[in-house]
């Protein structure tokens, strides 16, 4: 894989209702009806969406539900690349993911192949549930791998045109989807996008953190850089934007997840970095989202007095 | 990559395996007459055909001890004899578990367990997607490696949705802890499988139990084998 950062293009016109997971499933059901490469396999989850009921009853062969054998749904995606298709596996993030992460490690990364996988869940959309479906370490988990692109969508309209993209490559790709969102979509250049500038601080907001932290920096001079694709992260934009040598990470799953890539990323000059995400911890707590985003200091307030406290 | 080799007998075999590894690595010899039918007998694939879209395909899912693997990749001219005295070091294309990416016919890297079943449904659906209905896909377990519970999820999964463009050998040697009360063949037939038994020794009996699929659903064959070298 080269190190150029993918260029995706503008966000896709989807009405404005339309969930993360209802984008993908529509852009997935697209490309199985458009390109015969693509198969889709999942594990339960999502299988009773109408499109893909759609394209299953169109393309029986390419819509491939396993049951719950989410390891199965791993190792057979990394089978149908090595018979050259283009596999995309979906279900929940902790069992996409953690569950089938050997599966992952060996049947996509050692086998020498590629896969798209798109999960839904994230760090804590469905907080009902508790925390047998938080997966805040997804993205820690393909940092052990080389090589994987990954997507933090912060908006559905964010969620097509990289899917699209990758489907026409044989990249290893993982998409994070979240039911948070913010209000408006931006570009999916792969790169970082400037959405104010300031005097202090870089701050990099990962997806959907970015209202939350355009809430919290309203009042203060800082510059505030957009990312949705943070694997390969976009190395030559923050070092153009961290003149101050101060960075501010706000990430919705592990916090400290991308520290390494800032600390690599200014090696040569000397930098500071604030890394706010998802605390290391099981609250055993329901809820909400917003309040786990408090509880983990991802609300606007606290992401306002954590940067002040850092800039001082 | 292109590779030139003598070819060797099955009488040879012995001799080509203990240029790999100490003769007193016995559990190599399980295996080897399963092997060696396979690709003598049973698989539709050559040297030259390894990028055929409609070759057969051999997942060795229990990588470990792949001596006679090995062997009879050199035997039938997939890698040069050489490489099987420089096994293991530093710059050898084999080592203690295959690698797909560095063995020629070697068609999955394995050595973790439980993988090379869950892959070959992979790849048979792919197949089958792709209209290529000709090809088979015979994935080697041990019995011990039946332990792991991924294979379970791929033979219920293979059984129930008819995939019947996969064999499965499962070589017994009776080193799964734990043993299968009422026969390893019985969980697979359980689960909507055909299947045989058959003398892992007898070169006759385990080509006809590879060739026993019916055409209706996925096919496993039980080889009974003990180590003798």
């Amino acid at each position: 894989m080269t190190t150029s950062l993918p260029h995706i293009g503008h966000p896709m016109k989807v009405p404005d209702t339309t969930t993360m997971r209802d984008a993908f499933i529509d852009a997935a059901a697209d490309l199985i009806d458009d390109d015969p490469r693509v198969a889709v396999v999942l594990a339960d989850i999502s299988n009773g969406h109408e499109r893909f009921a759609q394209a299953a009853r169109e393309h029986p062969d390419r819509v491939l539900n396993v049951g719950i054998r989410e390891a199965l749904m791993v190792s057979a995606a990394g089978g149908l690349a090595l018979s050259g298709m283009r596999p995309i596996a979906h279900s929940y993030a902790p069992f996409l993911v953690e569950r089938a992460y050997e599966q992952i490690k060996l049947d996509f990364e050692h086998q020498g192949v590629g896969g798209i996988l798109v999960s839904v869940g994230a760090s804590y959309d469905w907080s009902q549930g508790g925390y047998t479906h938080f997966s805040p370490g997804d993205v820690a988990l393909f940092d052990t791998m080389p090589d994987w692109t990954v997507h933090v969508p912060g908006h559905p309209k964010e969620v097509g045109g990289p899917l699209r993209a990758a489907a026409l490559t044989d990249d290893k790709v993982y998409m994070r989807l979240s039911t948070l969102s913010n209000a408006a979509p931006h570009q999916t250049t792969g790169r970082l996008s400037v959405i104010k500038s300031g005097e202090g601080p870089l701050v990099v907001a990962v997806g959907p953190t970015l209202d939350n932290v355009l809430l919290a920096t309203a009042g203060i001079s800082v510059t505030v850089a957009y990312a949705n694709t943070v694997r390969p992260f976009d190395v030559e934009g923050l070092r153009a934007l961290a003149h101050t040598g101060e960075v501010v990470l706000v990430e919705p799953y592990l916090e400290g997840t991308s520290s390494r890539v800032v600390a690599e990323a200014l090696i040569d000059r000397p930098h500071r970095t604030l890394a706010i995400g998802v605390k290391r911890v099981d609250l055993h707590k329901y809820g909400t989202p917003t309040d786990h985003e408090r509880w983990h200091g991802l609300d606007p307030a606290t992401i306002s007095e954590r940067i002040a406290s850092f800039a001082r | 990559m292109t590779v030139t080799s003598a070819r060797f007998g099955y009488d040879d075999l012995r001799g080509l395996i203990t240029r790999v590894v100490d003769v007193k690595h016995a559990p190599e010899d399980s295996t080897l007459d399963v092997l060696w039918t396979l690709y003598d007998r049973v698989l539709d694939l050559s040297p030259e055909r390894l990028d055929s879209p409609d070759r057969d395909r051999f997942y060795l899912s229990k990588g470990h001890n792949p001596g006679s693997f090995y062997a009879v990749l050199a035997a039938k001219g997939y890698l040069p004899d050489a490489w099987l005295d420089e096994a293991f070091t530093a710059g050898s294309r084999l080592g203690g578990h295959p690698d797909r990416t560095l063995v020629p016919g070697a068609e999955i890297s394995s050595g973790s367990l439980g993988h090379g079943l869950p892959l070959a449904v992979g790849t048979a659906l792919g197949l089958r997607a792709q209209g290529l209905l000709k090809p088979r896909i015979y994935v080697l377990l041990g019995d011990a490696e039946l332990d792991e519970g991924t294979n379970h999820e791929a033979m219920a999964y293979a059984g129930a949705t008819g995939l019947d463009n996969i064999t499965v050998v499962v070589v017994d040697n009776g080193s799964a802890s734990h043993g299968w009360p009422g026969g390893i063949a019985s969980r697979f037939t359980a689960q909507g499988w055909s299947a045989s038994e058959v003398d892992g020794r007898d070169h006759d009996a385990i080509e006809a139990g590879l060739r026993g699929h019916h055409g209706t659903g996925p096919h496993a064959v039980v080889a009974f084998a003990t180590s003798s070298i």
